[in-house]
């Protein structure tokens, strides 16, 4: 038997980068965003029950140029966590297995993600909310 | 709620023993968020944070209040469970590891109990 260059475990710099990977691993990086990006939303509440003073000085703060791309890059990643994560939930249902169905599936979430995204901005900008 | 099936017990299948309470937690709380959050998301959206009085105001009916009573519960018991997975995961630095998992664990208790208070808070008006 002839020593075979077999593959060894992925090296990640070289390794080719599929939309089954990079959707998995996304979901992990939106996750530990959202994770730290909720205690803003403790901020929010909190300073909402602290009374009118506290709160302006929290609006000021979100509607600076930065306060505003914090939240736009909040709103994406929640989108994309809340559509995979739906993704994942059939998943776990056993249903979606299929090669074919987990790349459509992939494709709709990253397509849902960017329109859902975009309406919510429309709709808050519309609104002049932010 | 024990959802282990004894039958794998009594075959000796794997070794789990309390993990399968981490990862069912993981999947109820995803459900609750995954039902709240476009009523969440619509909500900020339409009404954003500019107008203090309306948005004080929307916790004085109970069912706003015990909906955003349940959605950070679900939400900082979510963050917390993901979180410690990912420390898990790829922190491999013994006393590093054992410091951050203890932390994500306090700081994520004290988020969801700020978070309660606060909209106690809010929902009594004052």
């Amino acid at each position: 038997m002839s020593a075979q260059k077999r593959p060894l475990s992925p090296h990640l710099q070289i390794y080719s980068k599929q939309i089954t990977s990079v959707m998995s691993i996304l979901h992990r990086i939106t996750g530990i965003i959202l994770a730290i990006g909720s205690l803003g939303l403790l901020w929010v509440l909190v300073a909402l029950s602290l009374g009118e003073d506290a709160f302006s000085a929290t609006q000021a703060c979100l509607s600076s140029g930065l306060g505003l791309f914090a939240l736009l890059a909040f709103s994406a990643c929640l989108m994309y966590h809340f559509f995979n994560g739906i993704r994942h939930l059939f998943w776990d249902a056993g249903k979606g297995f299929a090669i074919p169905d987990v790349y459509r599936s992939g494709y709709a979430v990253i397509a849902l993600t960017v329109l859902v995204t975009a309406a919510i901005w429309w709709l808050a900008l519309q609104g002049g909310a932010a | 709620m024990s959802l282990r099936d004894p039958l794998a017990t009594a075959r000796g299948l794997g070794s789990a023993k309390t993990g399968f309470g981490h990862w069912w937690a993981q999947r109820v709380s995803a459900v609750v968020l995954a039902l709240l959050t476009p009523f969440v998301v619509y909500c900020l959206a339409r009404y954003g944070i500019a107008d203090y009085a309306a948005l004080k105001t929307q916790f004085a009916n109970p069912l706003f209040s015990a909906a955003c009573i349940l959605y950070v519960l679900a939400l900082f018991w979510h963050a917390r469970l993901g979180l410690q997975v990912v420390v898990e995961d790829y922190v491999h630095h013994g006393a590093f590891e054992v410091v951050l998992q203890v932390l994500i664990k306090i700081v994520f208790s004290f988020a969801a109990v700020a978070a309660v208070i606060a909209i106690v808070r809010l929902a009594s008006g004052s």
